[in-house]
């Protein structure tokens, strides 16, 4: 490869992106082409009847479904924890800032069996199962009514105990608290630096002119926080998407009620099936790198229309 | 004339009263607050202290015996080994890349940069299947063994003669660790690279500085701290891998258990104490990770402030 560079007098041109391109498909684009290689292998058929089965279908609806909720709490207590960060002195601040990273930092299956002990009914928050799910004597009748068995009697007609889950560990709500915990971090730091460079001459300039805090809030600094937390939430999202490590402990892993898509990836590679398992993989695969192009998108968006 | 706006600013701050619509009334701020810090009680600093006090529930005597156990010295040992290995490999190609980028004109350049991303959008347990496809035995690496006209017959006997497996094997937890660990350092350096620009490289080159020596001299030192930021969230995840690691590694006690899946396995026995004497080693590194981190971001705002 030629080390003349195109427009530097700078040397290593050819040798650092030669290394660069060779390692990046060695490592990173011919495995990601083997799933789809391997799926291209499929007939049509095949492919559907892998990806679109009744237990798949339920999964789908699991994790979006649940990674949305997830992705959504943390946009809320996300913009919250980083207006107070930016805004807010308070003693201990530098800590409670590095904590935020946690999650980056704390090994999935560490966070999985650590939330498990703390939201088992023998846990520290144990005595939130009863509040949530009501408690059910051994013959399956409700001895008592949770919060569950209470929106059912409000709004009947919807199986809110399968909807819901009637525990906290070990069902549907374990898998929400462990997508909530992993995706934090991601719409504290997207929006935390936006925070930073706002100008408070355009909120000095909203108060003049008569707005209440309130109406600054709204129509001033929240437009500007916007594509930023749209960012952090659907890389929140995107995460969560794939999330396994801190699933598999806190789920229970039921069949068609609380399988998430990743373990069912792992189980049917368990079972050798890896066809199957590969054509479940280009579909979340697809679905990532769409998220990944959809956040690519709206930052060049923003700059284009910051700049104009 | 900034330092003048600035004075005034501050005098004015001072002599009128702060308004109310630029600053949240006293309650605001103190709900505010007590949201933000329960919510990160409950949700992060909650398990934190779950691990540790789970894993001294049955004493410290349980504790350090679980830590010396047998197969959980060869897990720490595999862990380490894989992160010796991957870290490594992915600050040279971090460096690589970034010096690629950040000081050469090329097309294509943003496609590079996105693709180099791609790893962190990828589920962990994607991220193992698809180094079994390539290196499974049942996958291409499977076929060029059992190719009857290979390319390099002789790699082939050798690899043969060898039994040299790479999936359930050490060298399959090797590479899926790097996969998972692959953009860490390339992405604190691009950003870093291109914000201080070539001008000290350039003026290196007038005077006549070689390639490495701009490299060792100039732009190490400039980029040192980002280096090491990059360094540690990369061996952080390195040594917690646990998807990828679980889907590549045989489960094989004592031989391809990492502590992540050394901490699955004994969860899966009911033997918790174990199980979260190992997890707390790999809170203690979360920890000492997120101080150093803290540590390098202040050593860095403040030399950049000086």
């Amino acid at each position: 490869m030629s080390s003349r560079s195109p427009r530097s007098v700078l040397p290593g041109f050819g040798l650092s992106l030669g290394f660069t391109i060779a390692y990046l498909s060695l490592i990173v684009l011919v495995p990601l082409a083997a799933a789809f290689i391997k799926t291209s292998g499929m007939t049509w058929n095949e492919f559907v009847d892998a990806v679109a089965s009744r237990q798949v279908l339920a999964s789908y609806r699991l994790s979006f479904g649940i990674s949305f909720l997830a992705a959504a709490v943390n946009a809320f207590f996300g913009l919250i924890v980083a207006w107070v960060l930016v805004r807010y002195p308070f003693p201990g601040k530098r800590i409670v800032d590095a904590v935020v990273d946690l999650p980056f930092a704390l090994p999935t299956a560490v966070a999985g069996i650590a939330l498990t002990a703390i939201y088992a009914r023998n846990g520290w928050l144990g005595f939130l199962e009863p509040v949530w799910g009501g408690v059910v004597g051994p013959d399956g009748h409700v001895v008592s009514n949770g919060l569950v068995q209470y929106l059912d009697q409000l709004l009947p007609g919807v199986n809110w105990g399968e909807w819901l889950g009637l525990k906290i560990a070990f069902d549907r709500p374990g898998i929400f608290i462990a997508l909530t915990f992993i995706g934090l971090p991601f719409v504290v730091r997207t929006l935390q630096p936006v925070l930073e460079e706002l100008e408070p001459e355009f909120e000095e300039a909203s108060a003049t002119l008569g707005a209440t805090r309130w109406q600054t809030i709204r129509k001033v600094i929240f437009p500007q926080l916007l594509p930023a937390l749209i960012t952090g939430f659907t890389l929140s999202f995107a995460r969560a998407l794939g999330e396994y490590g801190s699933v598999v402990f806190i789920a229970g892993n039921k069949p068609l009620h609380s399988e998430i898509t990743p373990l069912l990836i792992m189980t049917k590679l368990e079972q050798f099936d890896y066809r199957g398992a590969t054509a479940i993989a280009v579909i979340l695969l697809v679905t990532s790198f769409t998220l990944l192009l959809l956040i690519n998108l709206l930052q060049s968006w923003t700059r284009r229309h910051q700049r104009a | 004339m900034a330092t003048t706006v600035t004075h005034l600013k501050a005098q004015l701050g001072a002599a009128a009263p702060v308004s109310r619509a630029t600053r949240d009334a006293p309650w605001v701020r103190w709900l505010l607050t007590a949201v933000a810090l329960l919510f990160l009680a409950g949700f992060l600093v909650l398990p934190l202290a779950a691990v540790f006090t789970e894993a001294l529930r049955k004493g410290v005597g349980v504790y350090f015996r679980a830590l010396i156990d047998h197969d959980a010295l060869a897990a720490i040992r595999l862990t380490l080994l894989a992160a010796a290995i991957s870290v490594p490999a992915n600050v040279v190609f971090g460096v690589a890349a970034a010096w690629a980028i950040t000081k050469f004109q090329f097309r294509g350049k943003n496609v590079l940069i996105t693709l180099i991303d791609l790893p962190f959008a990828v589920s962990p347990v994607i991220s193992g299947l698809i180094y079994v496809l390539v290196f499974g035995l049942q996958g291409w690496y499977g076929h060029y063994l059992n190719a009857e006209h290979p390319w390099f017959p002789a790699l082939q006997a050798w690899l043969v003669a060898k039994d040299f497996t790479i999936i359930f094997a050490v060298p399959g937890i090797v590479l899926a660790t790097t996969f998972v660990t692959f953009p860490f350092v390339a992405r604190e350096l691009i950003p870093l690279m291109q914000a201080q620009g070539s001008d000290e490289e350039y003026a290196a080159v007038t005077l006549g500085a070689s390639g490495w020596q701009i490299f060792r001299r100039v732009t190490l030192p400039n980029i040192k701290w980002g280096l090491f930021y990059g360094v540690i969230l990369c061996n952080a995840r390195a040594m917690g891998e646990f998807g990828a690691v679980s889907v590549v590694s045989g489960h094989i006690r004592g031989e391809t258990n990492t502590i992540p899946l050394h901490v699955e396995i004994l969860y899966n026995e009911y033997n918790f104490a174990a199980a979260f004497a190992m997890a707390s080693l790999l809170a203690l590194l979360a920890i000492f990770t997120l101080v150093l981190k803290s540590f390098v971001e202040w050593r860095y705002a403040t030399s950049h402030k000086g």
